[in-house]
């Protein structure tokens, strides 16, 4: 492996500014990379080598002309395929949309290329995002760096594991319930879900529209916070995007001041069911903000148990919903289309061939809780839980400026552990849901290893509605006095990949 | 007893047009019975004073200017489609044969 590999992206913007290295010398480093460990991690799904050496020439050039050129210009990242990226397949991790090519670009995308960021490929998810451990994609499981035995987490596994395994230095991902910060805590890397809103869903395959944030991955704090800031904004293609300012949040990712800062500990997320070298690392994180100079308090948020069964109501609703267009017609898919069978037949046939079993599930119980009868005991009751959840959380701010928990109740599991048991799966979304139905912002952020396994612990930040840059400030605290331990971020201790085989 | 059934999750099936097969009826009723268990806590925690939230933001509808702006050709637009005829998306007969 090449040194550039290692750096962070803002090491490398700054090599590239300073004219110690190219953006084509990086980004070959990085598809060198891939094409060493990637058979093992299976962290891409299409890796677009000649894009994306076009695109770093494209960037030198630019450089060379003496042009004004953004922060992260010429840095490699790799791409959710989750989100359209024109002339570039894109699937969702679905057999449903295999070889499918959009004819457009996601505003994310548009962003990631204006900003001169260089886009290597596309990274392997849960099936339309819907999972918490990336083996639910339709082409084969994605491997945690950290051990290739476990799963990295989902549904942004690939993105994380293509961080972690120094294939990317950035990556961007979805969360609908956690798909950014579960995988992140999996696999040792800073991941944050932005303010619903704060981020453009516009060419984002949907998964539940009311809950779907875009986000950065990285391995640095600060590297998530420059990348954050080159997608953010208002963009008028989104209904639901927000009309304001981005926040400060390279500003606060650079300070890491939390003197004074008034953290609340969340009572309902620790206890039963969590792992005790998560609960231990996370304890131990608390009491060093606490040196640094945070208040810290417990506060209770009582609904918040209720989070993940009005969770798995309204995603299934939405998903249902959403996937509808996925009707063999005008994209993806046709199977039966042999003169005989009815458009409707030929529907049914091609979602059954191309749907996994977690989406088939998924929709028919957002059916179920749509239909007469059971629509305001389901749907109706959930959404009214959304309401405490969200009062939950204005309560909780009252009191402190940010709240804070494990970002998962466990580490990394071996790869099939849970696949056969739904229930077990969606438990470990319990702590990041809260935040995606409320709207606000949150990160992961590694805090250590659990004694029991030696695998990543992920500390978990919520900030209220664009207040980003809170949990970036809490961050990069936890970052920097960690690293005087660590003597580095957390990823310096990850086994080296491709040795032993 | 469960609350659902085999015959309701293949009834769902066939509203959500998903043709599933017997082992997956099999695997999937069962578990949809053990999710729906799960998710029906909901029923008994809020008050009917309550009011819902169906989105975590005020949602304001957005209009724009009309006016002509580049878009896809006829060309991009069925790119993806599985068959396309005369710039039309081609689709299977729409009506049974009874």
């Amino acid at each position: 492996m090449t040194d550039l590999t290692r750096k962070t992206a803002a090491e490398l913007a700054e090599l590239m500014t300073s004219g110690q290295a190219s953006s084509v010398e990086v980004t070959q480093a990085h598809l060198d990379r891939i094409a060493a460990v990637d058979g093992d991690v299976h962290a891409f799904l299409h890796v677009d080598s000649e894009g994306a050496l076009a695109q770093a020439k494209a960037v030198d050039a630019k450089r060379a002309a003496g042009e004004q050129l953004a922060p992260l210009a010429g840095v490699p990242l790799a791409l959710k395929d989750v989100l359209t990226q024109e002339g570039v397949p894109t699937t969702a991790g679905s057999k449903i949309l295999e070889g499918w090519k959009p004819p457009y670009d996601s505003t994310v995308v548009k962003r990631l290329k204006a900003a001169g960021i260089v886009i290597l490929g596309k990274t392997n998810m849960d099936e339309f995002a819907m999972g918490s451990s990336t083996e639910n994609s339709a082409y084969g499981t994605t491997h945690n760096p950290w051990d290739l035995g476990r799963i990295p987490g989902g549904s942004g596994g690939g993105s994380s594991a293509a961080i972690a395994a120094y294939e990317a230095p950035l990556a961007i991902g979805t969360d609908t319930g956690g798909s950014i910060r579960q995988p992140g805590a999996f696999t040792g890397t800073v991941g944050v879900k932005p303010t619903y809103g704060g981020t453009s869903r516009y060419g984002l395959i949907a998964l539940a529209s009311s809950l779907d944030t875009p986000g950065p991955c990285a391995r640095t704090t600060l590297d998530a916070a420059l990348l954050h800031e080159a997608i953010a904004g208002y963009d008028p293609m989104d209904s639901t995007s927000i009309n304001q300012d981005v926040p400060p949040v390279v500003a606060a990712a650079r300070n890491g001041d939390v003197a004074g800062l008034r953290i609340g500990v969340v009572k309902e997320l620790g206890g039963e069911g969590y792992q005790p070298g998560v609960e231990a690392r996370f304890h131990e994180a608390v009491e060093l903000l606490t040196k640094l100079g945070a208040e810290v308090v417990e506060v209770s948020c009582p609904h918040f148990e209720y989070a993940l069964p009005a969770y798995y109501l309204i995603l299934p609703s939405e998903a249902s919903s959403n996937l509808a267009k996925f009707d063999a017609m005008r994209y993806g898919l046709r199977v039966g289309d042999d003169g005989e069978n009815s458009a409707e037949r030929v529907t049914s046939l091609s979602r059954e061939a191309g749907f996994g079993a977690e989406v088939k599930r998924r929709i028919i119980l957002g059916t179920h809780a749509l239909s007469s009868g059971y629509y305001d005991a389901y749907y109706g009751q959930a959404q009214k839980v959304r309401t405490l959840i969200a009062r939950d959380f204005a309560n909780a701010y009252e009191q402190v400026d940010v709240l804070v928990s494990p970002a998962t109740p466990t580490t990394a599991f071996p790869i099939g552990d849970r696949i056969n048991d739904p229930i077990a799966m969606y438990k470990n979304d319990l702590c990041t849901i809260p935040s995606n139905l409320a709207g606000n912002a949150a990160a992961s952020f590694p805090c250590g290893l659990a004694d029991e396994d030696g695998l990543p612990v992920g500390f978990h930040v919520m900030a209220p509605v664009l207040r980003d840059d809170l949990c970036y400030q809490v961050g990069a605290a936890l970052e920097s006095a960690l690293a005087d331990q660590w003597g580095g971020v957390l990823m310096t201790k990850a086994p080296e990949l491709g040795v032993t085989r | 007893m469960p609350s659902i059934t085999r015959e309701e999750v293949a009834h769902l099936a066939r509203l959500a047009r998903i043709e599933l097969s017997d082992s997956e009826l099999d695997h999937l009723a069962p578990q949809l019975d053990q999710i729906i268990s799960l998710v029906g806590q909901v029923s008994q925690v809020a008050a009917d004073d309550i009011p819902p939230t169906s989105h975590a933001l005020p949602l304001t509808n957005v209009m724009r200017a009309d006016e002509n702006v580049p878009c896809l050709s006829p060309e991009q637009a069925l790119s993806g489609a599985p068959a396309a005829e005369e710039q039309r998306f081609r689709v299977p007969r729409i009506l049974e044969e009874d």
